[in-house]
């Protein structure tokens, strides 16, 4: 053993690693993105890591190695679970040979994602059983024993942690590398009886599963991670439920007080003998929990099933906030109300005055991101027409930031090339982009545009490839032609993969080349049908700035288009409040506010070629001369 | 010792860095340390924080409001935002440079960072003013603002560090060809 300064992924990952887990699979997304990344890192050949291209292939992946025997790990955030949901419903009818863990990381607040959604609930739903740990040191003991559990029982376990706990940083002993376990496994042994998944055998085994889950309700009564906490409750009517990340704050807030405390560490099955134990005695409970009230509605059913007079209160009473993340000041305000916890006064302390207005400072796109060339380039080609710019996930939602405002829709991965259709069919004359990132393309963007390309919808596709997976810390894609281990393999183009679908106008542009980029556009929304414009420029923390652009004081004629127009945060007012001036620690060099500026003030910037762009572009992409009329007006087409 | 302490600035400035730094700095001394980390999408110009908790006693990385022994502003209208978490007679250390947001820039928000570090002299009686310009010149490097800060937090003697015990967190964490400007900004205007 050895002690590690780790975050709580990074301690998933290690307690992953020693279980002898043989396969890692999944898609990035916060918070959940660390895990599999220190994984890659850390592992030897022996554990096959990849990021999968979304989170039900990961899935898949992951039951193929457990079907096998294998000890298994896929990870995800929660809305990736609505993606691996169809393998996920059905694998638990089949069950695992190996143990299989699927991390799913919540993110109540919700921090960076759509949905509050709660995994908890989710296990409910699917029936498979969940661990939710409470900190970084548990959370890394959690994952050996969810492996041990998983292939005990032959089913798939949700290992479900939320951002407080993935994001946390913790001192822990963790163990060396010898001391981890090696898992050998048989390998895959045919038998159409259990692996094919037919109705026959779906009932049978769900009549199984939940015999079993009844059962389990009762083993997990003596799991040592649901606990209740005796020390604290010499005649105590009163009493707190709690789990993950909240229950440390019910131990910050209580200090110590008189109180009996349990926590829930399997909310599902949720430990019936435990929890019946803990209730017996007790005049009235809090549960003090986020996103769903699980627990909640747990221990309601059970004073109902075993006729106990105890006043259940959380959620559903009003207590505790239905929706946002909890914080130490709700959870001790909320003791407080209930009776118990009066130590952590939050009032602030000083009566200070009244503080100046704060900054609004919601996040943007960086300084020269390639993102705001492409928003600002059909922005200004489609000016003063009907539009609607889909958006989707990734960096370039927010593009819906003022002042570009080129995000009218955003829903979930993938969807804007169906809300873009779906708009098109009832406003044909709306001209519809959809704007969707190189790695949500991959992820479940080619078969949105398959379906619009096959029902005749007319529509751009505006695929912004900044070749990276920005968002969630710079992961590769299919497109990269790099792995998660650095392994280079061959690029899946995204330009061939339209071409093959059939769309018949498909051109890849650099965006910082403005005005190209913008004759493109103007000139291809009049091509009917399906068509894609590829912006591929790289994402800026993936390059480096070859010079910095710099604004002339005596020729900038404190015009302000650029800083209002563009709004990049390295474009600032100088001294006099009037001019422009570039912020030289964050200017990329991209030169689009040299391009846009109406007298040439601004020059310098570093990602400027020698020869016009247009020119050193076709000399990269080895175009031949244009020949027809419709090669000469700029179309690749094929 | 027990000490909470509590990053803040906008995404992008280093808070993540500094507060590595520091652990690494408690795990050399054997201290308990906890954190939490702002991840995501705040890290794209966002309002960034981090919670340090070192010592024993804490159960949850997160502070509670009116419990920070020493906030480190990067930015001053971020120390502002997260005033309400410094205890009674707490100190802060703050960098004078405002980052405006894209919003004021555009016109569509106001902002005044003069106006933030002139609320934080009346309110905060332990204030440092980090003059994060005059740094970076002086060091030929606006890069290093974190460690300055740090430098600065050792002094204000509520960070429970040594500058030595930051020196070895630098040694271990910052690759040799930044080391040498590293150190010196650790000592900036001492």
């Amino acid at each position: 053993m050895h002690k590690e300064f780790l975050m709580g992924n990074e301690a998933i990952a290690l307690g992953a690693l020693a279980a002898g887990v043989n396969l890692v699979a999944g898609y990035p997304g916060t918070p959940s993105t660390e895990v599999l990344e220190t994984i890659a890192k850390r592992s030897t050949d022996k554990t096959y890591v990849e990021w999968s291209i979304n989170e039900k292939s990961g899935m898949e992946v992951a039951a193929g190695a457990a079907y096998a025997g294998a000890r298994a790990l896929v990870t995800m955030k929660q809305v990736g679970l609505n993606v691996a949901s169809d393998p996920l419903m059905s694998l638990e009818y089949i069950g695992v040979k190996g143990g299989m863990v699927v991390l799913v990381a919540d993110d109540p607040g919700p921090i960076s994602s759509q949905t509050e959604q709660d995994t908890r609930t989710f296990g409910m739903f699917s029936k498979v059983p969940v661990f939710d740990p409470i900190s970084v040191r548990d959370a890394y003991e959690m994952i050996q024993e969810a492996f041990d559990f998983s292939e005990k029982y032959g089913t798939p376990v949700i290992f479900r942690a939320t951002t407080r706990v993935d994001h946390g940083y913790e001192a822990v002993e963790v163990k060396d590398e010898e001391e981890y376990l090696v898992h050998t496994f048989e390998g895959f042994v045919k038998d159409s009886s259990r692996w094919v998944i037919f109705p026959k055998l779906s009932v049978k085994n769900h009549g199984l599963i939940e015999k079993r889950n009844r059962e389990l309700a009762e083993t997990l009564s003596d799991y040592p991670k649901n606990q209740i906490l005796p020390e604290n409750a010499p005649g105590c009517k009163k009493g707190i439920v709690s789990q993950g990340a909240n229950f440390p704050y019910v131990l910050d807030a209580l200090g110590e007080k008189n109180a009996r405390v349990m926590r829930v560490a399997t909310p599902f099955p949720f430990p019936e003998r435990l929890a019946v134990s803990f209730l017996e005695g007790l005049e009235e409970v809090l549960c003090v929990e986020e996103l769903d009230p699980v627990i909640e509605r747990a221990l309601t059913f059970l004073c109902g099933k075993y006729g106990l007079k105890v006043k259940i209160r959380g959620k559903l009473t009003g207590d505790i906030p239905s929706a946002g993340e909890n914080s130490p000041e709700i959870v001790s305000g909320a003791l407080q109300s209930f009776g118990l916890g009066d130590n952590v006064a939050h009032a602030d302390p000083e009566n200070r005055e009244q503080a100046p207005d704060l900054p609004v400072r919601p996040p943007v796109l960086c300084a020269g991101c390639p993102h705001r060339a492409s928003f600002y380039a059909v922005k200004t080609a489609m000016k003063g027409l009907k539009t609607i710019y889909c958006g989707d996930i990734g960096c370039y939602t927010l593009g819906n930031a003022q002042p570009l405002d080129m995000c009218d829709t955003c829903l979930c991965m993938g969807a804007g090339i169906g809300i873009a259709q779906g708009v098109y069919h009832m406003e044909p004359d709306t001209k519809c982009f959809a704007f969707v990132g190189d790695s949500t393309f991959f992820a479940s963007g080619i078969t949105e545009v398959i379906n619009a390309f096959y029902n005749q919808a007319d529509l751009t596709l505006v695929v912004l490839d900044n070749s990276t997976t920005a968002m969630t810390g710079h992961q590769p894609h299919p497109g990269t032609g790099r792995t998660v281990k650095g392994q280079v393999v061959e690029k899946v183009s995204i330009e061939r993969v339209l071409r093959a679908i059939g769309l018949q106008t498909v051109e890849t542009v650099d965006p910082l080349d403005f005005g190209t980029a913008v004759e493109t556009v103007k000139r291809m929304q009049h091509e009917p049908g399906v068509k894609a414009i590829i912006f591929k420029s790289p994402c800026i923390a993936i390059t480096k700035p070859v010079a910095k652009s710099k604004v002339d004081p005596e020729k900038c004629i404190a015009c302000g288009k650029c800083i209002r127009e563009l709004g990049c945060p390295a474009l600032i007012l100088g001294e006099d409040g009037k001019r422009a001036k570039i912020d030289v620690s964050l200017c990329t060099g991209c030169t689009l506010c040299e391009q846009i500026c109406p007298v040439h003030a601004i020059s310098g910037g570093g990602k400027k070629e020698e020869a016009p762009r247009h020119d050193q572009r076709a000399k990269e992409s080895k175009a031949e001369e244009p020949k027809t009329e419709e090669q000469k007006a700029g179309g690749e087409r094929i | 010792m027990s000490k909470n302490i509590i990053l803040c600035g906008v995404g992008g400035q280093g808070t993540i860095l500094a507060s590595r730094l520091i652990a690494s700095a408690c795990m050399g001394k054997d201290l308990p340390i906890l954190t939490a980390e702002t991840i995501g999408m705040a890290q794209r110009g966002g309002s960034v924080f981090s919670h340090i908790r070192i010592g024993k006693g804490a159960n949850s990385p997160m502070i509670p409001k009116g419990q920070a022994d020493l906030i480190i502003g990067f930015e001053p209208g971020e120390a502002v935002r997260q005033l309400p978490f410094l205890k009674k007679n707490g100190a802060v250390v703050v960098s004078k440079r405002s980052v405006m947001p894209v919003s004021a820039m555009i016109g569509k928000s106001k902002y005044d960072g003069d106006a933030m570090i002139r609320y934080l002299q009346k309110e905060v009686e332990h204030l440092t003013v980090v003059d994060a310009d005059l740094a970076a010149e002086e060091l030929g490097s606006s890069k290093t603002l974190n460690v300055v800060l740090l430098g600065a937090a050792i002094r204000s003697g509520e960070l429970g560090l040594e500058e030595k015990d930051l020196v070895k967190a630098l040694e271990e964490r910052v690759p040799e060809r930044f080391l040498e400007l590293n150190k010196r900004s650790l000592v900036w205007n001492k």
